[in-house]
């Protein structure tokens, strides 16, 4: 058996969520400092690859990434071309996995008590050490919760990948569209060994998850919190 | 040495409006919930931008809404005490009071967290986190935290409100020691008269956004200039006056006529004395008449560890009626003395003892 869907959606998550928790943090910690009905307009921008139907997001990066499109343009000069190769699964999965990441980046920032990061200020602290040193280590918790879920959201991507990196085996295809390929050829034991290790990965992260919040996760730094 | 502050900030209900300035000595700020206290602290800490005005420490502008100045709070070297200390739960005592010092060698912070860690006696607890400390602890760690930066002014936010009656009076000292070393502008704000009372000579009460007092503890006991004054400091007997001649005024809702000593300027409108100044006659001295002298009798009691609350009725002339006119406080010793004698008893308010509250 070909092992390199595993490894291509792997590299691709893993690659995703790192992507998606530098964007959702710097994102959240952005919106968070604002206010005003022009912000119910970014946070519906934010949210809407959680919503929208894979084609349409696939679709939309198309006439973004394509030859003609703005930053397909911009790479051509660079003689690079992102449509069809292995980083455009990485910019699919991280389109779709972001609202998560922001989604629980936002909520776990907004529970720090703000005392917290007013005792930083007037202890010379500046705004950038009072995110790195104060707010993100109390809101990790909730962080690292959003990070295992855009992890497993990059993980079972499928039609914007499909759309803007087709199935080229050993270079882009992962392990949900090895499943479809695999079905369309009437290879039933393949895709079901295929869909046995997504269901494995993706429960093992999610139970993982759910156990770790009910033990020792951020329910304990919130206690401590007074 | 000097902290001046001349602020003007809208709030929900109303707007925060006060000026005034601050030595080398603590000035507690005094009001009831609500009244604009912590949003007054934070807008001198630089959390929060006032609508007008200015504040300066020293020589230095910190705000000033004509010249368009706002320096940022982690430039204004103002320390800060919360209400609920704000120790950082991810970081151990040591690392909390040394968080306000990166820009200190290992060793000199070293230094100077071994040295305040000895002055708010935390000693042994460098390595514990804050959930590991009683509430006492904690607080006197926020305070090493605080003075860590040597700040030019500090800024105490009710304190000891979180902290219970044995912890509180241990606290107390800690910052009395504090501002006797301190010799820096320190403003502590508190809804406890006592507490504002054992700390500072000063007080500044502020009501709904203003100051409506200021000035030497005594002088604001002894003669609050406004009926809300009076009951903010603790005063618990009012009644409604009329001024009848030069050194007389008639309690209307005591339904007496008292002589008083404090000059009538304008109109009183109310007449009133702090529960514990209210003298009572024992029956077997002779002075059961004369001036400012009363019969009453006692219509319930409320009593703590040391002292009993008496609710008294005056009875000029007698009646069924166990509506209280005054409360008064004495010791349970005194009590024990004269519980037993019968009705009618007699009290004085003395004429030096009576506060007379304009409208």
């Amino acid at each position: 058996m070909d092992w390199s869907p595993l490894w291509i959606s792997l590299a691709t998550s893993i690659t995703a969520t790192a992507i998606t928790l530098g964007a959702g943090l710097a994102a959240a910690a952005w919106r968070e400092r604002r206010n005003g009905p022009a912000m119910a307009l970014v946070d519906g921008l934010f949210l809407l690859p959680l919503v929208l139907p894979p084609t349409v997001v696939g679709f939309l990066l198309l006439l973004l990434f394509g030859r003609n499109g703005p930053l397909g343009k911009v790479l051509l000069k660079f003689d690079a071309t992102v449509v069809f190769s292995w980083p455009a699964t990485v910019i699919a999965a991280a389109v779709v996995a972001f609202p998560l990441m922001y989604l629980t980046a936002r909520a776990a920032l907004e529970q720090v008590d703000s005392e917290y990061l007013h005792a930083a200020r007037t202890l010379g602290a500046t705004e950038w050490r009072v995110f790195r040193e104060v707010a993100l280590p109390l809101a990790w918790p909730g962080v690292l919760a959003g990070m295992i879920l855009s992890f497993a959201r990059a993980l079972g991507e499928f039609g914007a990948t499909l759309m803007l990196a087709g199935d080229i085996p050993g270079k882009t295809e992962t392990i949900p569209i090895a499943i479809y390929f695999a079905v369309e050829a009437n290879e039933i034991q393949r895709a079901a060994a295929w869909c046995f290790v997504d269901i494995g990965i993706s429960l093992t992260l999610l139970a993982g998850l759910y156990y770790w919040t009910h033990t020792q996760g951020p329910g304990r730094v919130r206690r401590a919190r007074r | 040495m000097a902290l001046t502050i001349q602020i003007e900030k809208k709030l929900a209900e109303f707007t925060l409006d006060v000026s005034f300035a601050a030595g080398g000595e603590p000035l507690s700020i005094l009001g009831p919930s609500g009244a604009g206290k912590s949003m007054l602290l934070r807008c001198i800490a630089g959390l929060e931008q006032p609508d007008r005005g200015r504040v300066a420490l020293n020589d230095h502008v910190l705000f000033d809404s004509e010249q368009r100045i706002q320096v940022p709070a982690r430039l204004r070297c103002i320390a800060m005490l919360f209400q609920h200390h704000a120790l950082f739960p991810h970081r151990t005592v040591a690392e909390n009071v040394a968080f306000g010092l990166p820009q200190l060698t290992a060793a000199e912070r070293a230094a100077r967290v071994a040295s305040l860690i000895g002055r708010t006696h935390l000693a042994g607890l460098e390595q514990r986190y804050p959930r590991d400390l009683s509430g006492g602890e904690q607080q006197r760690a926020a305070l090493a935290r605080a003075l860590a930066i040597e700040p030019e002014a500090m800024l105490l936010d009710e304190p000891l409100s979180a902290l219970d009656t044995h912890l509180r009076s241990q606290m107390e000292a800690q910052l009395q020691q504090t501002f006797a070393a301190f010799r820096r502008p320190a403003l502590l704000v508190t809804h406890n008269i006592e507490e504002a009372y054992r700390l500072s000579q000063e007080l500044l009460v502020l009501s709904r956004g203003r100051v409506v007092a200021s000035g030497p503890k005594q002088a604001i006991l002894r003669r609050p200039p406004t009926l809300e004054v009076a009951r903010l400091t603790g005063c618990k007997n009012f009644s409604r006056a009329r001024a009848i001649s030069e050194n007389m005024v008639e309690a209307l809702d005591w339904g007496c006529r008292l002589r008083v000593t404090q000059a009538i300027e304008r109109a009183p409108a109310y007449v009133g004395i702090r529960a514990h100044m209210i003298e009572f006659l024992e029956s077997s001295s002779t002075q059961t008449s004369g001036e400012n002298v009363f019969p009453c009798r006692l219509v319930r009691t409320s009593e703590t560890p040391f002292r009993i609350t008496l609710f008294l009725r005056l009875q000029q002339t007698p009646d069924n009626s166990d509506e209280p006119h005054l409360q008064a406080e004495v010791f349970k010793e005194k009590w024990e003395r004269f519980r037993n004698a019968p009705f009618p008893w007699h009290v004085r308010l003395a004429p030096n003892s009576l506060i007379l509250l304009p409208e």
